[in-house]
C-alpha cells in the first residue's frame, strides 16, 4: 500500500465506527425498541383483538376527538405562526424581541402548567369562571379547553419553523414585489409564500404531530369523560390503568401509526425540497 | 398600461388614451431629514434632478446615499422634508403606487420564479382592468429581455445565471412597469471589474436611448464620473456637492470632496497673503487666492505632484508603471506622497533621493 494521506479532518477509523456505533445503538435502544414494543404488545393475542380495542366506541370516540382537536389547532396556529414569523422577520416595530421570546415560552413551560392555566382561568374556581358558569358556557373539561391547550402546547412549531429561513431570505424580495406594484396579499401570495412553502409543510406537520399526540397539558384540562373529553393519549392511559394491555397497546399502536406517517411526509418533502433545489441550481 | 416609454428598442409603439408618452420626470428633494435611532442618515438634503437625467449619487458608505434612493422608492420614510416626482408631493404615496424602477444592490430577484416570470410579475400584479393580454405580457417580456440582451435565458432560475445577467434581469424587471424614474443601488457592486466595465457604458446607452430619469448610487468615483450627467456627492447624510464630473473634479467644493475624489494627497499648510505654504520640507509655497490667511488643507492629485531627480528633499519608496508614465510614492519628511516621475526620469531607483514639488492644489481653509 501506498502511504495514506488522511485530511486534517479525518478521524481514525475506530473513532468512526465507535461514534457512528454509539448513534446507531442508542437510536436503537430508545427509539426503535419502544416502537416495536408498542406493535408488538398490541399485535400479542393476534389482529383481531387489537382491532376490536379499536373499533370499540369509546376508542373511536377518542380518535374522533384527537382528530377535531388537531383539526382546529393546526390551521389556527398555521396562520397564527405565519403571521407571527412575517411580523418578526419582515417589519421592525417595539417589542420584536420580547415576542420571538414569547413564541419559545410553550417549549419551556412543563405541559402541566400549560393546562393548568386554563383551569385556573377558566375553571370553576378560576378568574372566570363563575361568569362562564353563570352563562352555562363550559370550557375546561370540553373541548374548547382541551382546543386551548393543544393550541397553546403547539404554538411554536409553525413559527419556530419559519423564522429562520424568513430572516435569512430577508426583505429585499418583499421590497422589489411592492416596487413593482404588488400589494400586501399580492406579495405574500406569490413571493413569499413560495418561498417558504416547504418550510411551512414541515412545520405544518410538526405542529400535526404533537397537536394529536399532547398528553400532559390536555390531561390537566380533559377531566378524563370517556367518550366525551379523551383524547388517544389519554385513552391509551386510562385502558392501561384498567389493565386492558391489549385494547391500551392497539389505540398507542394507531397513535404511533399516525405520527409515523406525518414523519414519513415530512421526510418524503424534505426529499422532494432537496431534490428540487438540486435541480434549480445545479 | 397608460404610461409609455418611447424608443424604439422598446418598441411600446401603441400610444396611451391619455396623451404623451411619459419621459422621464423631475425630481426634486428638499429638507429631506432621516435619523435611524441618534444617527442622522440624512440631514437637511435638497436635490433637484430634471427630466432625463442621469445622476450619480457618490459618498463613502454610511454617508446616506441609500437611504436618499430608498426614500425616493417610497421603501423608507423621512422623518421631515419633502419628495417630489414629477411635481408631485409623494408623501402619502405608497411604494406600489409611486412606478418607480428600483433595481436592488443585490438585485432581488425571486428566486422561485424564472427569468421570464420575474420580468413579467409588475404587469401581473396591475389591476385586471389595466392589466395587459398574456399575448401582450409575453410580447413585451421579450422585448425587455432583448433589450437587456439575454433572450436565452427566459426559463432560466435566478440561481443558474452568473451575476452580471441577474443584473439585467434585475433591470428589465425594473423597466417592466415602464418607471419614469429610475433607482439603482450600486448596480455593479456585486459584479467583477470586467463585467462592470462593459456594463457601465451599456448602461448608459440605454439610459440615453429610454429618456428616463436615472439616479445611481455607488461608491465608486471611476463609475460616477463616467456615467453621470452631475455628481452629488454625499458625506454624513448631506450633499457636499452637486454638480458636473468635470466640475466636482476641477473645483471641489469643499476639503471632503477634494480629498474624496481623484485619490488626492492631503497636505496640511500656512495661508499668509493669498500664499500657501506647506508644513512639509522643501516643497515650494504654491498661490491660494482667496484663501483666509491662517491654517489651510492643499489637495494635490497624484499627476500634481512632480518627482525629479534634482532636488533631495524626497525619497522614491516604490515605482510603478502607468500607462501614461511612471507612477512613484515618494517620502518628504514623515509624509508619504503619490506622485508622477518627472519626464525626464526615466528610470527612478527604490530608495533614490529625488526633489518633489507640488505644482498645482486645491486649497482650503482648515
Amino acid at each position: 500500500m501506498s502511504v495514506a494521506i488522511r485530511p486534517a479532518v479525518a478521524e481514525a477509523p475506530w473513532v468512526r465506527r465507535f461514534v457512528i456505533g454509539a448513534a446507531v445503538l442508542s437510536l436503537a435502544l430508545l427509539l426503535l425498541l419502544p416502537l416495536l414494543a408498542v406493535f408488538t404488545e398490541a399485535l400479542r393475542r393476534g389482529l383481531a383483538p387489537a382491532l376490536a380495542a379499536i373499533v370499540e366506541p369509546d376508542a373511536l370516540a377518542a380518535v374522533r376527538l384527537t382528530l377535531l382537536v388537531a383539526a382546529i389547532a393546526v390551521p389556527v396556529n398555521t396562520l397564527g405562526g405565519i403571521a407571527a414569523a412575517w411580523a418578526i422577520s419582515k417589519f421592525d416595530f417595539p417589542g420584536r424581541r420580547v415576542l420571538v421570546t414569547l413564541i419559545e415560552l410553550p417549549f419551556s413551560v412543563s405541559p402541566v402548567i400549560s393546562g393548568l392555566v386554563w383551569v385556573l382561568l377558566f375553571g370553576s374556581q378560576g378568574w372566570f369562571g363563575p361568569w362562564l358558569e353563570a352563562r352555562d358556557v363550559r370550557i375546561v373539561f370540553a373541548l374548547p379547553g382541551l382546543v386551548l391547550a393543544t393550541l397553546f402546547v403547539t404554538f411554536p412549531f409553525v413559527a419556530r419553523t419559519l423564522l429562520p429561513l424568513m430572516q435569512e431570505q430577508g426583505r429585499a424580495e418583499e421590497e422589489a414585489a411592492a416596487t413593482l406594484g404588488a400589494s400586501g396579499l399580492q406579495t405574500f401570495r406569490h413571493v413569499t409564500l413560495p418561498n417558504i412553502k416547504w418550510a411551512l409543510l414541515a412545520g405544518v406537520l410538526l405542529c400535526n404531530a404533537r397537536a394529536m399526540g399532547e398528553f400532559g397539558a390536555v390531561a390537566v384540562v380533559s377531566g378524563h369523560i370517556r367518550g366525551e373529553t379523551n383524547t388517544m393519549p389519554l385513552h391509551v392511559e386510562i385502558l392501561y390503568n384498567e389493565y386492558q394491555f391489549v385494547g391500551a397497546f392497539a389505540v398507542a399502536a394507531l397513535l404511533a401509526l399516525l405520527a409515523l406517517v406525518t414523519l414519513l411526509a415530512k421526510g418524503a418533502l424534505e426529499w422532494l425540497t432537496g431534490r428540487r433545489q438540486g435541480v434549480e441550481t445545479p | 398600461m397608460g404610461d409609455h416609454v418611447p424608443g424604439p428598442a422598446l418598441g411600446f409603439t401603441q400610444q396611451p388614451e391619455s396623451g404623451a408618452p411619459r419621459r422621464g420626470v423631475a425630481v426634486e428633494v428638499s429638507g429631506l431629514t432621516r435619523q435611524f435611532g441618534a444617527a442622522a442618515a440624512l440631514c437637511a438634503v435638497d436635490l433637484a434632478v430634471a427630466p432625463g437625467e442621469f445622476v450619480a449619487l457618490l459618498g463613502p458608505s454610511g454617508s446616506g446615499k441609500t437611504t436618499l434612493l430608498r426614500i425616493l422608492a417610497g421603501l423608507d420614510f423621512p422623518d421631515s422634508g419633502v419628495v417630489r416626482i414629477g411635481g408631485r408631493d409623494v408623501a402619502s404615496v405608497p411604494a406600489r403606487q409611486r412606478g418607480v424602477g428600483f433595481v436592488f444592490q443585490h438585485y432581488a430577484l425571486f428566486r422561485h420564479m424564472n427569468v421570464f416570470d420575474n420580468v413579467a410579475f409588475g404587469l401581473r400584479m396591475l389591476p385586471r382592468a389595466r392589466r395587459p393580454s398574456q399575448a401582450a405580457i409575453r410580447e413585451r417580456v421579450r422585448r425587455l429581455l432583448a433589450l437587456v440582451q439575454i433572450p436565452e435565458l427566459e426559463r432560466r432560475y435566478p440561481g443558474q445565471i452568473s451575476g452580471g445577467q441577474q443584473q439585467r434581469v434585475a433591470l428589465a424587471r425594473a423597466l417592466a412597469i415602464e418607471p419614469p424614474l429610475l433607482l439603482l443601488d450600486e448596480p455593479f457592486g456585486a459584479l467583477d471589474a470586467q463585467v462592470r466595465k462593459g456594463l457601465r457604458r451599456w448602461l448608459r446607452a440605454l439610459h440615453d436611448q429610454l429618456g428616463i430619469t436615472s439616479l445611481f448610487v455607488t461608491h465608486d468615483q471611476d463609475e460616477a464620473m463616467e456615467m453621470a450627467d452631475r455628481i452629488a456627492v454625499m458625506r454624513d447624510g448631506r450633499v457636499a456637492q452637486f454638480d458636473t464630473p468635470a466640475a466636482v473634479l476641477a473645483r471641489p467644493a469643499d476639503p471632503f470632496v477634494a480629498g474624496f475624489l481623484g485619490d488626492a494627497n492631503r497636505l496640511e499648510c500656512a495661508v499668509a497673503g493669498g500664499m500657501a505654504r506647506f508644513a512639509l520640507p522643501g516643497l515650494s509655497p504654491l498661490p491660494a487666492p482667496g484663501v483666509p490667511d491662517g491654517p489651510g488643507l492643499a489637495f494635490a492629485r497624484p499627476v500634481e505632484v512632480l518627482a525629479s531627480p534634482a532636488g533631495s528633499n524626497g525619497r522614491v519608496v516604490t515605482v510603478r508603471p502607468d500607462a501614461r508614465g511612471l507612477r512613484v510614492v515618494v517620502a518628504v519628511g514623515p509624509a508619504e506622497l503619490e506622485a508622477v516621475a518627472a519626464s525626464d526620469w526615466p528610470a527612478p531607483q527604490r530608495g533614490a533621493a529625488c526633489g518633489v514639488q507640488v505644482v498645482s492644489a486645491q486649497v482650503f481653509a482648515a
